[in-house]
């Protein structure tokens, strides 16, 4: 679907993936690095669902000025997160933590994973006491034939079995 | 004249539609082969009409007729012939005249297919008359793309310049083909469930459709990938964007419906699953189609804002899903589901698929419609892309896990010893990727290294089950070239695909770890270093094109000894018509590899003179991010081949096809 467009997107394309831009760069590497993935996930609030990371919003500046001066003053990715979001709350953050509201997000997944076994087992259940059917068939069998197999089968099965059997 | 003449095409098409459906399902009720008939007639009518409809709109597009609100809005008499003709598809109103077309022209397909049973035939004809309906009196009614302005414009507003690229042209034409290919499967599953009976014999009249519209959208969502990729020059090519998510969907539920219909065609487990995967397909179509249009999500690709469309769009989707999964609800109870399979076997790791394909949907609808479901809290929030990567990623390892084993699992009883002792060569293979992979490549990367090697597995699995099929190594090769020729279509559809998502696979991880960045604002003669490149601006220089003022740079790339690869000429060009700047990226493929280069903007150097911000990337086997996709939609093409050959009855078939196990 992506048939169209916007406007939205140009503001975008002329600034590029604005953050690695030389004049901003901390000079240490790995701080730099770290910096940088810290922009990717943190939302720039004033544009449309882009990251600090890509966007050339004056606000996506400030943060960008922000977060590289925290980094290079030593404070933690987890520091900084939190700091991000005491300012500009949860939505500021592109991965969710994981609090009371997101539990339904992180857990959809698995949600679905889970119902789909529990469904499947449950499946597999009703075939085995389909399958299990024949053996006690059997043993149907052989106490219609006189033997005294009958009495160990649990009752309500023996009932299902014996109903089983009448229908065929 | 044609803007009025379509206009009354689009009507009679509604009409037509209405009929197609009224006299199908009056058909059925009454067993009446005539009524049936005349249906499948209206069918074949309304799709006359809205092609009448559709070429209207084309020849007003191409003779810039600015009478038409739409050609006004969206085009210009100096846009090159091609965008004038993708133009027509390239608003809204256009974009859901296309999707009629093809809606009606599957219609009309499944009024002249053979092999159906008349009654079924007739009911499906019917809900596809019944959606037929719903789309096109939407288009009548609220979404006309032939209206006339009364004082029409000298000149055209033109089409957005980031539409202007071929890929992006043939893009919407292919995603929608596939989208709406599954409406004939949503049609297929309610008629069935209406009929009571979902069986094999349903399943393969299921899978042909299925194929057709996956492999179609496959092509879709790969053009508008690789679009992005060069267009937007932010050198990545998936952005999780509402948008993209919205055409993933579909595909998702797309593929875990290809392998659940096989379940129900070869064993009969699973029917009721199968349709409710067919409903699911369409539904996530539409859902799609509402989430782009209606701008109830913020996305970089929002576009045709307009809540009351939404809103009708948003009752569409609720009265043909609502209808589709009531009548599931209702209906799905009574099917039965025959068959019994040991839990090692490959009806199990087949049903292992489809529960980690839903959970992927579930996943990225949950991520994509999470704003919404916060808003209904009274907050503000949203997911990105670290969300998606891991638990997507996750789950699709696993998945990619089990894959290669399944076809190598019987039906029923598996033995799957035996199937890992067959794949051992395959998983040496894989385990040696990765290991050069981890040693070869820095910076030195372990996870990234072990999902290069997960795709290595997969594309070494499928090779494996080509060459165990064919008993090579084993039988004299004269014995292996007849089992090759004699191998069904069906197979190496199978195969391919799989090899293809193995490379995909291999590609996305590689391309995401190991991408080289490198940016810096150099005046003329100044370079920049990009992993094992040395790049250097030579100097830039104005290029006017037909409908843009362009600058163009010229950066000759060098590798690590001094030999030159390439000379990119990445533009920055500015249209005529709205002043909007886009960038042209210049691309150098090298082996797998592309070196990516845009032209920033024009800044004053501190001397006086100018400089521009030049921006470089290294995607690293880039290319198998397209080979993969691609090998995919071969492979569902080749099945689909494969199927007509059985689904024709009479015509003639290769012994060798008869020979060999048809899968």
């Amino acid at each position: 679907m992506n048939l169209a467009r916007p406007a939205a997107i140009l503001a975008a394309i002329l600034c590029l993936a604005a953050s690695s831009d030389p004049d901003e760069r901390l000079t240490d590497s790995r701080q730099e690095a770290r910096a940088r993935a810290l922009f990717q996930e943190t939302r720039c609030l004033v544009c449309q669902g882009q990251s600090i990371d890509d966007s050339d919003s004056e606000l996506a500046h400030d943060l960008r000025r922000i977060i590289r001066g925290q980094v290079a003053a030593g404070r933690s990715d987890g520091a900084i997160r939190d700091f991000l979001v005491a300012r500009y709350g949860e939505f500021v953050l592109f991965r969710p933590r994981l609090t009371a509201t997101n539990t339904l997000l992180w857990g959809a997944p698995f949600l679905a994973a889970g119902l789909g076994v529990v469904l499947f087992l449950r499946r597999r259940k009703t075939r085995d006491a389909v399958a299990a059917l024949t053996s006690e068939e059997e043993a149907r069998l052989a106490d219609l034939r006189g033997d005294d197999a009958f009495d160990t089968l649990p009752p309500e099965s023996g009932c299902n079995k014996a109903a089983a059997i009448t229908e065929r | 004249m044609t803007a009025e003449l379509g206009q009354f095409a689009l009507v009679l098409a509604l009409c037509l539609s209405l009929a197609q459906a009224a006299l199908s399902f009056a058909g059925r009720a009454r067993n009446d082969r005539g009524l049936a008939g005349a249906g499948q007639g209206a069918a074949l009518a309304a799709f006359l009409a809205v092609a009448i409809a559709f070429g209207c709109l084309i020849h007003a597009f191409m003779t810039s007729d600015f009478s038409v609100s739409n050609v006004a809005a969206n085009s210009h008499t100096e846009k090159p012939l091609i965008y004038k003709i993708a133009g027509a598809w390239g608003s809204h109103e256009g974009s859901i005249l296309l999707w009629c077309f093809i809606l009606t022209a599957y219609g009309a397909l499944l009024a002249c297919s053979r092999g159906l049973p008349s009654g079924l035939k007739a009911l499906t004809v019917a809900v596809q008359g019944s959606l037929g309906t719903l789309f096109i009196g939407y288009m009548v009614f609220a979404s006309d793309p032939l209206l006339r302005l009364a004082n029409p414009p000298v000149e055209g507003r033109s089409l957005n310049p980031l539409l202007q690229d071929p890929a992006l042209a043939a893009h919407p034409p292919f995603l929608y083909a596939g989208y709406v290919g599954f409406s004939v499967v949503f049609s297929l599953a309610v008629a069935a469930l209406i009929e009571g009976r979902v069986d094999s014999a349903w399943a393969r009249w299921v899978r042909p459709w299925t194929l057709a519209a996956w492999s179609l959208l496959t092509v879709g969502i790969t053009l508008g990938a690789f679009w992005a990729y060069y267009e937007l020059g932010w050198g990545g090519w998936w952005f999780w964007d509402p948008v993209e998510n919205a055409s993933l969907m579909p595909w998702l539920a797309g593929t875990a419906l290809l392998h659940s219909a096989v379940v129900t065609e070869k064993r009969g487990a699973l029917a009721a699953w199968t349709a409710f995967l067919g409903l699911c397909a369409f539904t996530l179509s539409m859902l799609g189609a509402f989430l782009v249009r209606s701008g109830v999500l913020t996305s970089v690709h929002a576009f045709a804002i307009d809540e009351k469309r939404g809103v009708l769009l948003l009752c569409i989707l609720a009265l043909a899903a609502g209808g589709g999964f009531g009548l599931f609800a209702w209906r799905a109870p009574r099917l039965k589901d025959q068959s019994v399979f040991a839990p090692v076997s490959r009806e199990s790791a087949l049903v292992v698929n489809n529960i980690i394909l839903s959970a992927v949907t579930t996943t990225v609808l949950t991520g994509t419609l999470w704003p919404l479901v916060l808003l209904a809290f009274g907050k503000q929030g949203g997911v990105g892309a670290p969300y998606f990567n891991l638990v997507v990623g996750v789950l699709m390892t696993l998945a990619f896990l089990i894959l290669p084993v399944a076809p190598f699992l019987a039906w029923k009883r598996g033995d799957a010893l035996g199937a890992l002792r067959r794949l051992s060569f395959a998983a040496a293979a894989a385990f040696g990727v990765g290991l050069l992979v981890l040693l070869l490549t820095s910076p030195r990367k372990g996870l990234a290294a072990l999902s290069v090697a997960v795709g290595a597995w997969l594309a070494a699995g499928a090779v494996t089950e080509m060459l165990v099929r064919v008993r090579a190594f084993q039988a004299p090769w004269p014995e292996v070239g007849r089992r090759l020729s004699g191998l069904p279509r069906g197979t190496w559809g199978m195969s391919l695909a799989h090899l293809g998502l193995g490379v995909f696979a291999m590609g996305a991880a590689f391309e995401t770890a190991w991408r080289v960045e490198s940016a810096e604002v150099l005046t003329a003669g100044g370079g920049l270093s990009l992993g094992a490149y040395h790049l250097t601006l030579d100097g830039v220089s104005e290029a006017p094109g037909p409908n843009y003022d362009a600058e163009r740079g010229v950066i000759s790339v060098v590798d690590r000894s001094g030999h030159p690869v390439c000379t990119a000429r990445p533009e920055r060009r500015t249209y005529d018509t709205g002043g909007q700047t886009t960038t042209q990226v210049a691309i150098c493929p090298k082996a797998l590899d592309d070196i990516y280069i845009v032209l920033g903007e024009r800044r004053i150097a501190p001397g006086g003179g100018s400089s521009w911000l030049v921006r470089a990337y290294w995607n690293r086997w880039a290319h198998l991010l397209l080979l993969g996709p691609l090998l995919m939609a071969i492979g569902g093409a080749l099945s689909l081949s494969d199927r007509r050959l059985r689904l024709a009855p009479g015509r003639r078939r290769t012994p060798a096809a008869v020979l060999a196990p048809a899968e």
